[in-house]
């Protein structure tokens, strides 16, 4: 017997139970659908972070104080600052690091904004004039914090275009005087929109001069009594010698500290690529972890098929003695109940691919930036296993078919 | 077709013995039978006496534990699952009482299926559908089991024994669920598969009309062959009368209503 007639066999009997097959096959749609929904869609959350993370600029490092183990506990509260402004100057310093470009110092803290009855707690960050450049920010009207605020220690500031709309509504922010902090500073320009972030709302920042929030902000001091700031930016010369720039960064700033061999950094370099790579990690575990789950749901559809084709092989005994006396053998009869199995799970899922596409598809319009990614490679490996699911519960079933003893399936009512 | 001279069926010292459990059952013991090619024969005894037994041994469903069996010469009784399948496909054809068609799918397609099994291209369909017709149902070969009358439907099952071209048609009880006109219309169709083609039919039956119909009666009771006799003339032409005026009674009833 050739597979042909094993399919038209195959085809016929399922169709004969149509209701029965159909929501056989809902288990294997299901599953499958939920495996390309949830990978579509981590697939589509891992692209918009990747592309957020890449607008960052890829020769962009950022110096912060303290070891990766105790991030975030080094600057912030106007305690002793590691990083200074003596280190921003030794690092400015073309003969000390040839392959740093632009360095831009950064403090940054937490405020109240207000203008007239609209107050709200933001992050001001005091900066230097080259902070659009390095962090790839535009200024949409006005102008950006100049060297002039900066030597003068102006109260002016910049806002981004969420805080401006927060404070401003309708009204033209430039001119208008905002407290921070309680202290009055004149608007001079507000930036463009960079787009809702991941991890911070970027768009809601203020920024002003690094010298006026170094006094009125944020005091940090360093060992000796120094300025001190909370990150410093630093541009490679160009994004090849990216990883030259971090071994000089380290050098100045471990001469800077006086760190001596053997010990610890006390800063840390983070290039755009680590970060890209620590959240490519989490949302690729994050992937896995869905799929899995989905994939739990693909085995409980596949025991739906195993069921059904056991009651299946009991109610056609009769049938398989039938075909056994007009000389079907152990493996016709195996790759009939066989390809019902695999036809069942892979119809289920394909069908499953559709309905996982639409989900995604529709979750992704529901989700602003996140566009679901449904690969050729899903969608094969979601056909593969779909089959490998027939085929594995399918055998168990088609073996009992087979092995059936002819007289007593003949005499079976 | 059979081959020239020789036994279709040689049974030597044939014995079958079921265990259940703790207890051994010898269902056959010592049976010598030979059928010759173009014979037609009934094996009769009430039940319990081994007949389905014997049609099983003989039909390659089940096999004898102890003797020799020679199909068309070969020795059948010690061969595999897949071979007897394939003597089966090739050499045999059942009839049984109730019919066990397929019922999902049309006449023509349950008289393709020993085809389909055998293996055999191409044609299938238009074999089948002359199989059919040599039973007279060439009309209604696209019907379904349940759209067939009962003596329709053993027609069906006839020729589906026949598609292959076997050594021998195995009946069992082929009129048992048929009411008289469909069973005689039934026997005049094994009588001319006999006659004219030549076909080696063996009735398994209780029913001692049918018996009377074929040339050579074996009993058997209690596992053993108890005799083995020709049917003499004069029963058998009885027997072929009754069923022709059964026909013709039935003819002759349904022409008047119909009238």
């Amino acid at each position: 017997m050739v597979l042909l007639d094993s399919i038209r066999m195959a085809l016929a009997a399922l169709l004969g139970n149509k209701l029965r097959s159909a929501l056989t096959m809902l288990g294997i749609i299901i599953g499958v659908g939920a495996v390309i929904a949830l990978i579509g869609l981590g697939e589509g959350v891992q692209g918009l972070v990747t592309d957020q993370l890449q607008s960052i600029g890829s020769n962009l490092l950022y110096i912060t104080p303290g070891s990766l183990s105790d991030m975030g506990t080094g600057g912030g509260s106007g305690g002793r600052a590691s990083l200074t402004m003596s280190d921003v100057e030794a690092l400015n310093n073309p003969f000390n690091a040839p392959h740093v470009g632009a360095v831009s110092p950064d403090i940054n803290t937490f405020a109240e904004v207000s203008f007239g009855g609209n107050s709200k707690r933001v992050a001001v960050n005091g900066v230097w004039p080259n902070y659009p450049a390095v962090r790839n920010v535009t200024v949409a009207y006005g102008a950006f914090i100049s060297q002039q605020d900066v030597s003068a220690r102006s109260t002016v500031c910049v806002l981004g275009p969420n805080i401006a709309r927060d404070l401003f509504g309708d009204e033209v922010p430039l001119g208008n005087r905002v407290r921070i902090g309680g202290v009055p500073y004149t608007v001079v320009g507000v930036l463009e929109g960079k787009g809702g972030s991941a991890f911070a709302d970027v768009d809601s920042y203020v920024y002003v001069p690094l010298s006026t929030a170094q006094m009125r902000l944020l005091p940090l001091r360093g060992r000796s009594g120094e300025l001190g700031v909370s990150t410093i930016y630093v541009q490679a010369t160009t994004e090849a010698e990216i990883d030259l720039a971090i071994e000089e960064v380290k050098t100045v700033l471990r001469y800077q500290h006086r760190i001596g061999i053997g010990e610890d950094d006390d800063f840390t370099v983070i290039n755009q690529a680590d970060i890209t790579a620590i959240f490519g990690n989490i949302t690729g575990v994050l992937t896995t972890f869905l799929g899995a789950i989905a994939g739990i749901s693909l085995i409980v559809g596949g025991i739906g098929i195993m069921n059904i084709m056991l009651v299946s092989v009991t109610e056609r005994t009769r049938e398989i003695g039938i075909r056994k006396a007009v000389g079907a053998k152990r493996s016709d009869i195996m790759t009939q109940f066989l390809v019902e199995a695999v036809f069942l799970s892979v119809v289920g899922g394909l069908a499953g691919i559709v309905l996982g596409w639409t989900v995604a598809v529709q979750a992704g319009n529901l989700i602003e930036g996140v566009t679901p990614k449904v690969t050729p490679e899903t969608v094969l490996l979601a056909t593969g296993v779909s089959a490998a699911v027939g085929v594995f519960f399918g055998i168990y079933p088609a073996r009992r078919a087979a092995s059936l003893n002819p007289i007593e399936a003949l005499r079976y009512e | 077709m059979a081959d020239g001279g020789g036994p279709v069926i040689e049974l030597t010292g044939i014995g079958k013995v079921y265990i259940l459990g703790k207890l051994k059952v010898r269902a056959l013991e010592e049976i010598d039978l030979t059928i010759e090619v173009g014979e037609m024969l009934a094996i009769m005894g009430p039940s319990g006496s081994g007949k389905s037994t014997l049609m099983n041994v003989i039909g390659c469903l089940d096999q004898a534990t102890k003797g020799r069996y020679l199909l068309r010469g070969i020795d059948v009784s010690r061969l595999n699952d897949n071979r007897l399948a394939e003597v089966r496909n090739r050499e045999i054809g059942f009839v049984f009482q109730s019919f066990n068609l397929l019922p999902r799918i049309t006449a023509v397609e349950n008289v393709e299926l020993p085809l389909i099994y055998g293996g055999a291209m191409g044609s299938r369909r238009s074999r089948a559908a002359r199989a059919l017709e040599a039973v007279g149902l060439g009309q209604r070969i696209h019907h379904k089991p349940n759209e067939l009358s009962g003596g329709e439907r053993q027609r069906v099952a006839i020729a589906r024994a026949l598609v292959n071209d076997p050594a021998i048609i195995l009946a069992d009880e082929p009129t048992g669920n048929l009411d008289s006109r469909s069973g005689a219309e039934v026997m005049k169709i094994f009588r001319r598969l006999n006659e004219e083609d030549g076909i080696t039919v063996v009735f398994v039956t209780h029913d001692p009309d049918t018996a009377s119909c074929t040339r050579r009666l074996v009993r058997l009771r209690d596992g053993r062959l108890t005799s083995d006799e020709p049917v003499p003339e004069e029963e058998r032409l009885q027997a072929w009368r009754a069923i022709e005026t059964t026909g013709v009674l039935h003819q002759v009833v349904t022409d008047g209503t119909a009238r």
